[in-house]
């Protein structure tokens, strides 16, 4: 059946701000779909409250709402689009946005929307969602078709999961209903640990519903991908076999495809239940996931459960079989059969078929306890690692081993830290380090049986874990000197590193291996993934290296460029820069260059074998993007490699590359470098003369006290070389400063320890700016809604600035001109500046009239996406045109002649992060410098207040219209409390406040019910936050260390999902954003319209 | 152990050797199955033929009676890239490097076998030889060019039963690997089956679905078919060219309209010539399991599992005769065929899979059906 004519608009569903669970791969996925609709012709709309991402680019749809993802906020969009073509039929997709999406998706339906608009869902309709998503409808479906599964109950109560759990018996599985990554889930084994995790469960469940299962910890799990079409052609993509066996969840499991413990008769049996399955929920067309659990004894097989939608494991199997599921998905929802699609990378064949693999792919993981102290960091039911990476190799070892080292751990290779004493613990218990363990294990001589049985890994597994462990022992007997080339060469198709090698020899570079390679002909080639085992020739150059014979990479002698990605996703380095080196290679080909992306994130869109004119998946270290370069230079083009997009893993190795002659276009690698070297960097600035607070480095704990002690506390404390405020504290004592250096970083004479003077009581700014060396245009001067000290990826900001006097603003202009200046920045820079707050009567900083600057990252920052959403105007991309020598008066020539800023027009755009919290109970939900925020949304709107409740709203904060506000202020800011605690008065609220706030209100006249401080007594704040006596809590911290009673109130406010504000800047904003609330207001706005509204010179 | 593929075109290439000591020679064919390598090292189709498996990780789950395809293994050689040492399934009872050695079969192992696919795929199959104790490549080379062509050849005749069986196994034995729905009806239908070479999970295919099944050699004449008074002939599968085999061309055409017929691959290629029809042979044939079969009847799409090298030409049929049933979407050869006024049909792949997707298992049920009615 062709294309469907009945339908004409369609509206996508994004999957929001990146959280655990649900990351970039929406943003694959979703992009991948509207490009497919679009290219269909189809009229497409897309909502997602995401500024991050490709898929909110103004180019991948045709109208973009990037609006709080809320049912109110969606038929808004939805009523509107109806009246724009009222006779059009329009269609909602929601297949390609996470759970999120499907929810929104019941809600709509729930809710009467789709009726009201007359709008269909594509791709899943709302009874398969709900007998996929509901584990109960579920159980009877796979019953009913005559599929095993664990006995289990669902329950809404404590008294009956007990009684269920004592007749099947401990440990149980908890798994609360429509959550997403499997949150609030967890393992029970006895009584009193289920009533906890059943009681959390049931919290977060949106239903108030937890399936209690029988365990089948220990057994062997399995994924298929699944295709179905509307002619009822069902395929498999791909199936994943996964390394840690069931009780770890599959995110943060190590797995592998195509499975590889499987025979054919069992494997055909898990496909047909497969087919099964998805035929009896009964997912129309599109994609699902569906995932199985196998006992290792018995072969019993048991159906675990369904995803009808894409997901982050389709998003892998695309990866892994160069089958782009979510773009097929997106035509079979629009009526197309699968044997009309053609296979994009054969071009002859049709993508009804099976892929097939001559590689094994691994994923591995990334998870970061490390900045989350205090976070149980056993791995369980629900998902806790932030990113993955996958790796692909000729085989299970070499690819394993590849994955390992993408992983961006920053640890020297072979120095993960053991402690023999917790061995055991370690390998019983699923953990992040476990991989590491079981390999002390086997060099400890621990046979592959004793671990299987600890472990219940697959024995075959284990077994690949020590041939490694042999060839390492082997290698060991042999000085490099005399290493016989087979064994060198044997150990390099395994996937042992250049510098795991140097590491064996103790070299102190990796160079004296590469040579030695050379000397013996042991190169890697490059093989295609190209779905077919080769049986077909292929027309994408998806590429991996491996050592083999043949090599099928054929450089060309075009002119190239190639881009270093971002690796793996993790806090601080996220999607915002996987959008920038997109947006590299999207100009770049338009320029008529060849671009070369290399990455090793299966979840993004960089990796999309069509993004770039070729793509080598592969990891991002020294070794890798060296021999790639090689290769590419080979037939002797002309390539030039941008390091500045890809946050930190890419700028690592940019001096590295530069020393071993590779062509860095852009900012120098010696510029990027001197903004980090601070006595280089303090001279920069002494000689343009501008003002930064007091620093020094310290490669010793002796130099770090004394420096410390010299420029006075509190100070800023953190390592060289770090992205996202990565083991960065703000110290207040000798102490502090004598335990971080002992226990927090590793640091080294080449990357010492940085201590700034903290400046408390400032206000932030960030600013983003392209320069191509002569000229300098500034994106976007971003001011803070939290105070200084936290994170700037952690804080809500605002465009255009709010209450920054133009005399700042212009200092903060002439700064940046000066700096772009004089470290020869082409590209992108962004500053961080921190305006000090005088005694002055606004609190906003106008008095001292002093900025500082506290960072300068001659490169992409984590705001470009969102700066460029707000100006209309791809800064990425001009940036990228700017490193191949292009001029900014190309581009932005009014701009450049006027010296003005990028315009955001009559609007307000307010971004605001999205915290993890609720995967790690227990944790303190402070901020500080350390970034600890996974995603970000934005809101719009025309005045500042209802930007910022569309923000807060958009994060899942929803402002309260009604009710109470707690207040509790230092005492800088009690002089200025009254005018904020006014606002919430006039608009209805009662207010509270403990003494020292309560008496300067009571003050100015107003009413206000006191409450204790927690160590006080009681009933205290922590009881009227739990009892719902408070719906607001304004708490500034005090500078010092949060102490006790800030950090209870927080915790309790995040659990009970009552906004939390930490300044009055935002108390204001909030003020404002609750008056818009109350207005009752629920505008939209096309990102398109808003950039058309301003004239936006079409520029790209 | 060293081991070394010499081609008949000179290509040489050049890894580690495993198994058996030997040399072997055949046509080199490459399967790009992912699973099901036992089924595929069992199949007797593969006799002459030296196979490379494009999955690079072969062996993990070991052996076990129970996948077997025939008693012992059928490929003359293995080509991998990496040949696991030990097993781990709850089903494995035999390491498959000692399984093979057992058969004597060689294993080269190690080599850069995506290259030697890609060879194979631009200059079609051709003769190879395996050898772990000769090291002068020339000699090898020669050897190659020396082995008798697949063109021409008639292997069914050796690979068939010597003397006739009736086959007892159903599908149920292999619980608790089962398969969604199956169950093994009682016997109803008596098939007779030609062995070219036939793969056990046919007879299993044919009893799960009521049909006691007596076995015959490739060369029983047509007469001694009938006075087994069956309900019906299946035509197997088989290795080899099927022009040679005159001798399975005649019975069949004596059968032809007496009794409901079912042919699967070789069958199918035999039912072709018999219905007037010629073959060719493809440049590197189909052996994989992932190639998707359009039904022309309900225009659904099965993926299927294929084997073989040569095919039916549908230019030589005489459309008033034959109806088209089945054809193939990567290439639009002709995949399956039925007769317009007799009870007669034949499929080019493999429904009954092992190793394979179960999509076209239906084609059993057609058969039983076509029976039943043939009985009334």
């Amino acid at each position: 059946m062709p294309k469907r004519t009945d339908i004409s608009k369609i509206l996508v569903l994004g999957s929001g701000p990146i959280v655990i669970g649900q990351s970039a791969e929406f943003d694959y996925s979703g992009t991948q779909a509207c490009k497919a609709l679009k290219s269909e012709g189809f009229e497409v709309v897309l909502a997602n409250s995401n500024p991050a991402t490709i898929m909110t680019d103004p180019e991948s749809a045709d109208r973009t709402y990037i609006e709080p993802l809320t049912l109110e906020y969606l038929e808004e969009i939805i009523r509107i689009e109806r009246e724009m073509s009222p006779g059009a039929g329009f269609a909602v997709l929601p297949t390609v946005g996470g759970q999120t999406a499907l929810n929104l998706a019941i809600e709509l339906s729930d809710g009467g929307v789709l009726e009201k608009y007359n709008a269909t869902l594509i791709g899943a309709n709302v009874a398969a969602i709900k007998k996929a998503e509901d584990r109960l409808f579920f159980k009877d479906a796979m019953q009913r078709i005559g599929l095993d599964v664990p006995k289990s109950a669902l329950v809404n109560n404590g008294k009956d999961g007990l009684e269920f759990a004592g007749k099947i018996g401990f440990p149980v599985i908890v798994r609360p209903s429509f959550t997403l990554g499997g949150t609030g889930g967890g393992i029970a084994y006895n009584r009193e640990e289920l009533g906890e995790v059943l009681a959390r469960g049931l919290d977060l469940s949106p239903v108030h519903e937890a399936l209690i299962e029988e365990s089948v910890l220990g057994w062997k799990e399995y994924e298929l991908e699944v295709m179905r079409d509307t002619a009822d052609n069902v395929i498999i993509i791909c199936s994943i076999e996964n390394f840690d066996p069931m009780g770890v969840h599959t995110g943060d499991s190590i797995t592998v495809a195509p499975a590889q413990t499987l025979t054919d008769r069992e494997y055909q049996a898990m496909r047909d239940a497969s087919i099964a399955v998805i035929r009896e929920i009964g997912v129309d067309t599109g994609g699902s996931n569906i995932q199985f659990g196998v006992n290792p004894e018995t072969g019993r097989m048991v159906v675990i459960e369904m995803n009808p939608r894409v997901s982050r494991s389709s998003a892998l199997a695309s990866k892994a079989t160069g089958f782009p599921i979510a773009k097929i998905a997106a035509k079979l929802a629009v009526g197309y059969r699968l044997d009309e699609i053609k296979n994009d990378i054969t071009r002859k064949t049709p993508a009804c078929f099976e892929p097939t693999l001559d590689y094994v792919v691994v994923k591995i993981p990334k998870w970061q306890f490390e900045k989350f102290p205090g976070a149980d960091d056993t791995l369980g039911p629900q998902m806790k690692s932030v990113g993955e990476v996958m790796a692909i190799g000729r085989t299970f070892k070499e690819a394993l081993m590849k994955g390992i080292r993408s992983l961006d751990t920053g640890k020297k290779v072979g120095s993960d830290k053991i402690e023999p004493k917790i061995l055991t613990q370690r390998l019983v218990t699923p953990h992040p380090e476990r991989l590491a363990y079981v390999r002390y294990a086997l060099r400890q001589g621990h046979t592959v049986k004793q671990i299987a049985k600890m472990t219940s890994m697959d024995p075959w597994f284990l077994y690949q874990l020590k041939e490694i462990n042999d060839q390492q022992l082997e290698l060991e007997k042999h000085p490099m000197e005399s290493i016989p080339p087979e064994v060198l060469r044997d150990s390099k198709r395994m996937g042992f590193s250049d510098g795991r090698l140097a590491q064996v020899w103790r070299l102190e570079g990796q160079e004296k291996v590469r040579h030695l390679r050379k000397k013996y002909g042991i190169m890697p080639v490059y093989k295609r993934v190209d779905t077919c085992a080769a049986e077909f020739e292929s027309f994408t150059p998806y590429l991996y290296s491996t050592y083999e014979d043949e090599d099928e990479a054929a450089p060309t002698d075009k002119k190239k460029v190639i881009i270093l990605g971002s690796g793996p996703n993790r806090i601080g380095q996220g999607i915002e820069f996987d959008y920038c080196c997109c947006h590299a290679s999207f100009a770049l080909r338009d320029d008529g260059y060849e671009t070369i992306m290399i990455n090793c994130n299966p979840e993004t869109v960089s990796t999309d074998y069509d993004t770039s004119d070729r793509l080598y998946f592969e990891p991002l270290t020294f070794e890798d993007v060296w021999a790639i370069y090689q290769h590419e230079t080979s037939k002797g083009a002309d390539v030039g490699v941008i390091v500045q997009f890809g946050g930190q893993t890419p700028l690592n190795l940019a001096l590295p590359l530069k020393e071993a002659g590779v062509k860095i276009i852009g900012t120098s690698p010696e510029s990027i470098d001197l903004a980090e070297d601070r006595k280089q960097f303090n001279k920069l600035l002494e000689d343009l003369q501008i003002p930064q607070a007091p620093g020094v480095m310290a490669t010793s704990i002796e130099e770090a006290v004394a420096g410390a002690n010299r420029i006075g506390y509190p100070v800023l404390v953190r390592p060289s070389y770090v992205l996202g405020g990565r083991a960065m504290v703000i110290a207040y004592d000798e102490q502090s400063i004598v335990r971080y250096m002992q226990e927090a970083v590793e640091y080294s004479h080449d990357r010492p320890v940085l201590i700034d003077h903290f400046l408390e009581d400032a206000i932030e700014v960030d600013v983003d700016a392209l320069s191509d060396g002569e000229d300098v245009v500034i994106g976007g001067i971003m001011q803070h809604i939290e105070e200084a000290g936290i994170h700037s990826g952690d804080s809500s900001c605002v465009l255009p600035a709010v209450d920054i006097p133009q005399h700042l603003l212009e200092r903060m202009r002439e700064y940046t001109f000066k700096l772009a200046k004089a470290l020869k920045v082409v590209g992108l820079m962004n500053i961080q500046f921190a305006i000090p707050r005088g005694n002055g009567s606004s609190g906003n900083g106008s008095e001292g009239g002093k900025v500082y600057v506290l960072e300068v990252n001659p490169r992409a920052s984590r705001t470009v996406p969102y700066v460029s959403k707000a100006t209309g105007i791809p800064m990425a991309k001009i940036a990228a045109r700017l490193m191949t020598g292009r001029k900014l008066r190309e581009f932005l020539p009014e701009f450049v002649k006027r010296r003005a800023d990028l315009d955001t027009g009559n609007y307000y755009y307010v971004k605001s992060p999205v915290f993890p919290w609720s995967k790690f109970p227990g944790v303190d939900t402070v901020l500080g410098p350390e970034m600890k925020s996974t995603g970000e949304v934005m809101g719009v709107a025309d005045n500042f207040g209802e930007a910022f409740a569309k923000a807060q709203l958009a994060a899942g904060q929803k402002l309260p219209t009604q009710g109470a506000v707690f207040i509790s202020v230092t005492d800088h800011d009690k002089p200025h409390v009254a005018p904020v605690a006014r606002k919430f008065v006039d608009m209805g609220f009662k207010l509270v406040a403990t003494a020292g706030t309560a008496d300067v209100i009571e003050a100015a006249g107003m009413n206000v019910e006191r409450v204790y401080k927690v160590k006080e007594g009681r009933p205290n704040v922590v009881d009227f936050i739990k009892g719902q006596r408070i719906q607001l809590v304004v708490n500034t911290p005090t500078g010092q260390e949060p102490w006790f009673d800030e950090k209870a109130i927080r915790r309790a406010a995040v659990t009970a999902r009552i906004p939390t504000i930490t300044t009055l800047a935002a108390a204001r904003a909030a003020a404002e954003g609750i008056a818009a609330l109350q207005r009752g207001e629920v505008n939209v706005h096309a990102l398109q319209q808003l950039h058309a509204e301003r004239h936006v010179s079409k520029v790209m | 152990m060293q081991a070394i593929l010499a081609l008949e075109d000179g290509r040489v290439f050049r890894g580690k050797g495993y198994g058996a000591k030997g040399e072997c020679y055949g046509e080199v064919v490459f399967n790009t199955s992912i699973t099901g390598y036992q089924e595929i090292f069992t199949d007797p189709s593969y006799s002459g033929q030296i196979v490379v498996l494009t999955n690079p990780e072969i062996g993990n789950y070991g052996t076990n009676q129970d996948d077997n395809e025939a008693t012992r293994p059928w490929i003359e050689g293995l080509i991998v890239r990496e040949f696991s040492r030990v097993s781990s399934n709850w089903r494995s009872q035999q390491v498959a490097e000692e399984y093979l050695e057992q058969f004597k079969v060689p294993v080269l192992s190690d080599i850069d076998t995506r290259a030697l696919v890609r060879h194979l795929r631009d200059h079609g199959v051709m003769r190879g030889v395996v050898s772990t104790l000769e090291s002068d490549t020339e000699k090898l080379v020669a050897k190659a060019r020396s082995i008798p062509k697949m063109d021409g050849t008639d292997l069914a005749k050796e690979v068939s039963t010597k003397r006739s069986y009736v086959w007892e196994v159903g599908e149920r034995s292999h619980e608790p690997v089962a398969v969604v729905g199956v169950k093994d009806e009682p016997p109803r239908f008596h098939v007779v089956a030609y062995d070219f070479g036939i793969k056990q999970n046919i007879l299993r295919k044919l009893r799960g679905e009521g049909c006691k099944v007596t076995v015959v050699p490739a060369q029983t004449p047509a007469e001694d078919v009938l006075a087994l008074k069956p309900d019906g002939v299946f035509l197997s599968n088989g290795p080899g060219d099927p022009e040679p085999c005159t001798y399975a061309v005649d019975s069949i055409r004596r059968l032809m309209g007496r009794q409901p017929i079912f042919g699967i691959c070789l069958g199918h290629q035999l039912t072709g010539i018999a219905l007037g029809g010629k073959t060719f042979k493809l440049k590197f044939g189909h052996h994989g399991g992932n190639h998707p079969v359009k039904n022309l009847q309900t225009g659904k799409i099965e993926i299927t599992a294929h084997n073989h090298n040569f095919a039916v030409d549908p230019d030589s049929l005489a459309q008033s005769e034959v109806e088209f049933t089945h054809r193939n979407l990567n290439d639009g050869t002709l995949e399956g065929l039925r007769h317009r006024n007799m009870p007669l049909f034949s499929v080019q792949y493999h429904p009954e899979a092992a190793p394979g997707p179960h999509d076209s298992h239906y084609l059993f049920k057609e058969f039983t059906k076509m029976m039943e009615e043939w009985k009334r």
